[in-house]
């Protein structure tokens, strides 16, 4: 034991360097195996960006038009790569713009590190020029957060920083550096990623016996019903979720996080929970007898009217964060663990089953949906195109191997609904914010995040207005993402609500958009547009085999609803088809 | 039913984690009716203590969200009777009345109060114990003048804790000891958080 000990100081003392703050914070990113940064300048974090003039050739920065569009960028490179997205900001404004990021990253368990500059430390409290307290006003959208005044702290308050934001229930983390700290010269030892705090427990001890009550729940079963969310693809627990429901037969909906976990083609996938999902999922809710759910948080989009929520089933919840079990739902059984552990103990002691009338059930549920739903939506009697037909025709071209990018609306629950997945990880959208101006820069993200593949955003004529300066990055890194906006000239899915709930009292959903195209142009980014169906197939064929970013504008039907629909108040069983 | 509860919260000494803590009280608009901080038997560990009225329900769910917080140890509630409380006051009340008209003698026997300043002006009384006693009090002394009157937080020691070195030993590892599971309270789901 003493040996070791001498062994290792030794070693820290050959490694000393005097360095500064902002080197030892590039020192950490490549330590963490950060290879690309999204951010933006400012006066507090110049020592970094001083410092990383250095690094260019080790660390990539893309240099945003926003710092919202950072942080969305982050967002989606750690939803396709999964790994922690990486965001530079100044102090001020630069951080302040952050906040909504860090909002939609925290609800929807993201994994970010943001790095945000501060005034000198005499200054803190002074009013001084872009100072703000970003720490006090980031506290309820971040998993940590920390403010470094002196250089020594930097190694490890990132080390944990990148610890906290990618273990356990991943979330967004900050980290406030000084200026003072960036520009001080201290002896580094080197740097030592982080596997343990003692107040921090990220990974709970999997209970074998809540494991066997839940297998024997499961096995007594006749109406077992599986629900998953991101928490399967957070916990990379694709395989052993698939495992898990095919040997003991359990029909599986999903949230919209979770969705692309497994191919949309699998046998067992019984499509979309919640407000605007699929008719059967939501109707057996309230039929079946073990609901099982799996790293999902029972949203209120998903539930809809709690106390008529799956009051007749046994419920089993599995989920790593424990403030998760009984907050909304009390959970008959709770499995509190990573589902990457807890599903193949689960699995070994379920029965091989097959369910087949029960899952008839839900087939019955989808053909009397495709009748009234979905075939309409499809193949529309009218001249104006609808936003499901594009999703259709889309799905050809990439056979389900793209990624998609959503933005927020009506869109959103078209393309979540309809879209077609092969692998894991496709689907980007900002689901508990519910964040519009989402798609673009998350799209930008997603494409460092996945190089090798087709990134396509989807974003209505409201979103895309709210970051559409995000061309701009596109334009000077050359990001090749497809960007499809279905035009409504509405902001629709509030038109939606205006007509079913206020008397078609349309208030200021009537939104004019610039001409795309040349908007597009302007950025040096070809675009089309296309009013015409017989011009939809072959512009989409267009967009996805250009070299490079391209933009296709689509017009759709002005006034179409999005349906089934669980109107808000009512329970999942009241689902309307029209 | 809403009634009087005390959380305990054990967690590490960092700026910054008052806010964290008091802001899962906020966001749910509950009212916070007292709030202590204080060190505790093992060093660097600190302790805050938290009265609030709520559901049970209620205070579960705030324990969790609480716990989740990194630089929180351990989160506990308990009602009034699982618990040994106590609350300090302070009376400042005038001199001249108070040796004219009040039988001081009495007052400190009686009400277990103890005199910490007297002046010419005025005399400062100190009491401790439970709300109701430091109320009486009060009653007492405001026909004479009461100048000023300061109350604190709530501390308050859980009946059947043994204490905290124990279970900060189990935290100090990495891969914690049986006896720590971490979801235990989902065992005895009326008994949670109790130690």
């Amino acid at each position: 034991m003493e040996t070791l000990e001498l062994i290792k100081e030794k070693k820290i003392e050959s490694k000393t360097q005097n360095i500064s703050g902002s080197e030892a914070v590039l020192k950490a990113l490549i330590a963490e195996d950060v290879h690309t940064i999204f951010g933006y300048p400012g006066g507090a974090i110049m020592p970094i960006y001083d410092a990383l003039y250095d690094y260019n050739d080790r660390l990539e920065h893309i240099l945003v038009r926003h710092e919202q569009g950072a942080i969305h960028a982050a967002q989606g490179f750690a939803r396709t790569s999964g790994k922690t997205g990486v965001v530079f900001a100044t102090s001020g404004p630069g951080a302040t713009n952050l906040v909504t990021g860090l909002a939609d990253a925290m609800i929807d368990s993201t994994p970010v590190v943001c790095i945000t500059g501060q005034v000198f430390a005499h200054l803190l409290g002074t009013d001084a020029f872009q100072e703000t307290d970003v720490i006090n006003i980031t506290t309820p959208i971040t998993k940590w957060n920390y403010q470094v005044t002196d250089a020594t702290e930097i190694p490890s308050a990132l080390a944990k920083a990148f610890y906290i934001a990618a273990s356990g229930r991943p979330g967004p983390v900050l980290i406030d550096i000084t200026k003072n700290a960036q520009v001080q010269k201290f002896d580094y030892n080197g740097y030592e990623k982080s596997d343990h705090i003692r107040s921090y427990r990220p990974k709970p001890i999997v209970r074998k016996e809540y494991i066997e009550e839940a297998a024997k729940l499961i096995n007594e079963a006749k109406k077992p019903f599986v629900i998953w969310g991101q928490g399967v693809i957070l916990g990379k627990a694709e395989r052993e979720f698939a495992a898990f429901i095919e040997k003991a037969g359990i029909p599986s909906a999903w949230t919209i996080l979770g969705l692309s976990a497994i191919p949309t083609s699998h046998p067992l996938n019984v499509g979309m929970l919640g407000m605007h999902g699929n008719y059967g999922p939501n109707v057996l809710t309230n039929d079946c007898d073990v609901l099982i759910a799996i790293g999902m948080r029972f949203d209120d989009r998903v539930t809809g009217r709690l106390d008529k929520y799956a009051k007749q089933a046994k419920i089993i919840h599995l989920d790593i964060d424990p403030a998760e079990i009984d907050k909304n739902v009390k959970a008959t059984i709770p499995v509190w663990g990573d589902c990457k552990e807890t599903l193949p103990l689960l699995t070994a002691l379920v029965d091989n089953k097959k369910h087949t009338d029960w899952l008839s059930k839900f087939r019955q549920f989808t053909k009397e949906e495709i009748e009234i739903v979905i075939e309409p939506e499809m193949h529309p009697s009218v001249d104006a195109m609808s936003m499901a037909e594009v999703i259709d025709a889309l799905n050809e071209l990439t056979n389900g191997d793209a990624v998609i990018v959503t933005d927020v609306g009506q869109h959103q629950m078209v393309a979540c609904r309809y879209a077609k997945f092969n692998e894991s990880k496709s689907n980007v959208t900002s689901g508990g914010l519910g964040t519009m101006g989402f798609a673009l820069p998350a799209a930008m993200g997603a494409k460092y995040g996945a190089p090798e593949r087709t990134v396509i955003a989807i974003a209505g004529d409201g979103g895309i207005q709210m970051t559409i300066q995000e061309l701009g990055t596109i334009m000077q890194f050359k990001i090749d993402v497809k960007i499809l906006i279905l035009n409504n000239r509405f902001l629709g899915m509030v038109r939606q609500w205006q007509e079913l709930f206020n008397d078609k009292r349309y208030s200021f959903v009537n939104i004019t958009s610039p001409d795309y195209v040349q908007v597009a142009k302007g950025y040096y980014i070809e675009g089309q547009s296309v009013s015409d169906r017989k011009d939809l197939k072959s512009a989409l064929k267009n967009m996805i085999d250009h070299k490079g970013a391209y933009l296709l504008e689509v017009m759709v039907g002005k006034e179409n609803n999005v349906f089934p629909m669980v109107p808000q108040g009512c329970s999942v069983a009241e689902i309307r088809l029209k | 039913m809403k009634k009087e509860f005390t959380i305990t919260v054990y967690t590490e000494n960092q700026v910054g984690l008052l806010n964290r803590i008091a802001i899962i009280f906020t966001r749910r608009k509950i009212n916070i009716d007292s709030l202590n901080t204080s060190p505790t038997e093992s060093e660097n560990v600190h302790r805050f203590t938290i009265v609030i009225n709520e559901t049970e329900e209620v205070v579960r769910k705030l324990c969790r969200q609480i716990e989740k917080q990194v630089e929180v140890l351990k989160a506990y509630y308990n009602t009034n009777d699982e618990l040994i409380w106590q609350e300090m006051a302070l009376y400042k009340v005038p001199t001249d009345v108070i040796a004219e008209k009040v039988k001081v003698e009495r007052l400190l026997r009686e009400k277990g109060a103890r005199v910490v300043v007297i002046r010419k002006d005025y005399t400062v009384f100190e009491t401790s114990g439970h709300r109701e006693e430091i109320e009486t009090l009060i009653k007492t002394l405001e026909p004479f003048g009461l100048i000023e009157f300061v109350r604190t937080a709530r501390i308050a020691i859980i009946k059947d804790s043994k204490g905290f070195h124990e279970k900060l030993k189990e935290f100090e590892e990495s891969q914690p000891a049986d006896e720590l599971i971490e979801n235990e309270y989902l065992n005895k789901q009326d008994e949670v958080f109790t130690m």
